[in-house]
């Protein structure tokens, strides 16, 4: 599954002002409210079902990244952005190091799937440093969409 | 300490397959020994105490993984991956 089946474009943020776990995962969000790509009737909703999932254990898998997600009926087909925080946000992390690059995924509870193929995909990258310096350098929603790209376009190997 | 090599093959059993939380509790077990355990798939070779690298594996529901451990403890760091496996990392059936 490549970043252009689910990554929303017009919800990419590559400047965070969140500082804290709750803010930003609510700013990632609204940025997919604002695109479309989520009802805002279902805003407070995932909000919370993200957070929930962030209790049974942080998705801030080390590394600088966390991949805050969740299942909702609110969404009929997979969806995601790509956030990026040039300060860093204590996210709990397993290193214990502050998460700067934010995958946020909505699935469709009938399809795990998708998100497994989702996180595939978003691994194999993320283990990449240049991808991952490239995504935290990125200045624009251009430069993150261009990125994706040449990542669909498997310029950094796997 | 005397080398072991210990291999077996599982089955993703749960329903959503290798996704976060059952990577996280694979790489947080096998990073307890010191053996160096691997997770292959179809060819592809992982590193099973990174959760990342679990990950890249996609494994979904029914995929056969081959799990091989390398090291002093091997053979129980084998049998307590397995387990894991077994219990579908106890996940809540779908």
């Amino acid at each position: 599954m490549k970043f252009s089946d689910f990554i929303a474009a017009p919800a990419l943020l590559p400047n965070l002002v969140s500082t804290s776990k709750e803010t930003v995962i609510g700013e990632l969000v609204d940025a997919l409210v604002k695109s479309g790509n989520i009802p805002a009737s279902d805003r407070e909703d995932i909000i919370r079902a993200i957070m929930k999932r962030e209790e049974l254990g942080s998705t801030g898998i080390g590394r600088g990244v966390a991949v805050p997600h969740t299942k909702h009926v609110g969404v009929d087909r997979l969806v995601g952005t790509v956030g990026v925080s040039q300060e860093g946000i204590e996210f709990d992390s397993l290193d214990g190091h502050k998460a700067e690059l934010f995958f946020l995924l909505v699935s469709p509870p009938d399809r795990p799937g998708d998100h497994l193929r989702a996180l595939e995909n978003i691994s194999r990258q993320l283990r990449n440093d240049t991808f991952c310096r490239f995504l935290k350098q990125s200045k624009t929603g251009d430069d993150i969409s261009q990125l994706l790209k040449e990542a669909d376009d498997n310029h950094f190997g796997s | 300490m005397s080398q072991s090599l210990s291999t077996a093959t599982v089955l993703v059993s749960n329903s959503q397959g290798l996704h976060m939380r059952p990577a996280n509790l694979l790489a947080t077990t096998a990073s307890k020994f010191l053996s160096v355990v691997t997770l292959s798939r179809e060819g592809q070779s992982v590193d099973c105490k990174s959760i990342l690298g679990i990950l890249t594996l996609g494994a979904f529901q029914g995929s056969q993984i081959e799990v091989l451990a390398d090291g002093p403890d091997a053979e129980i760091a084998i049998a307590t991956i397995v387990n894991l496996f077994q219990r579908g990392f106890d996940e809540p059936a779908e």
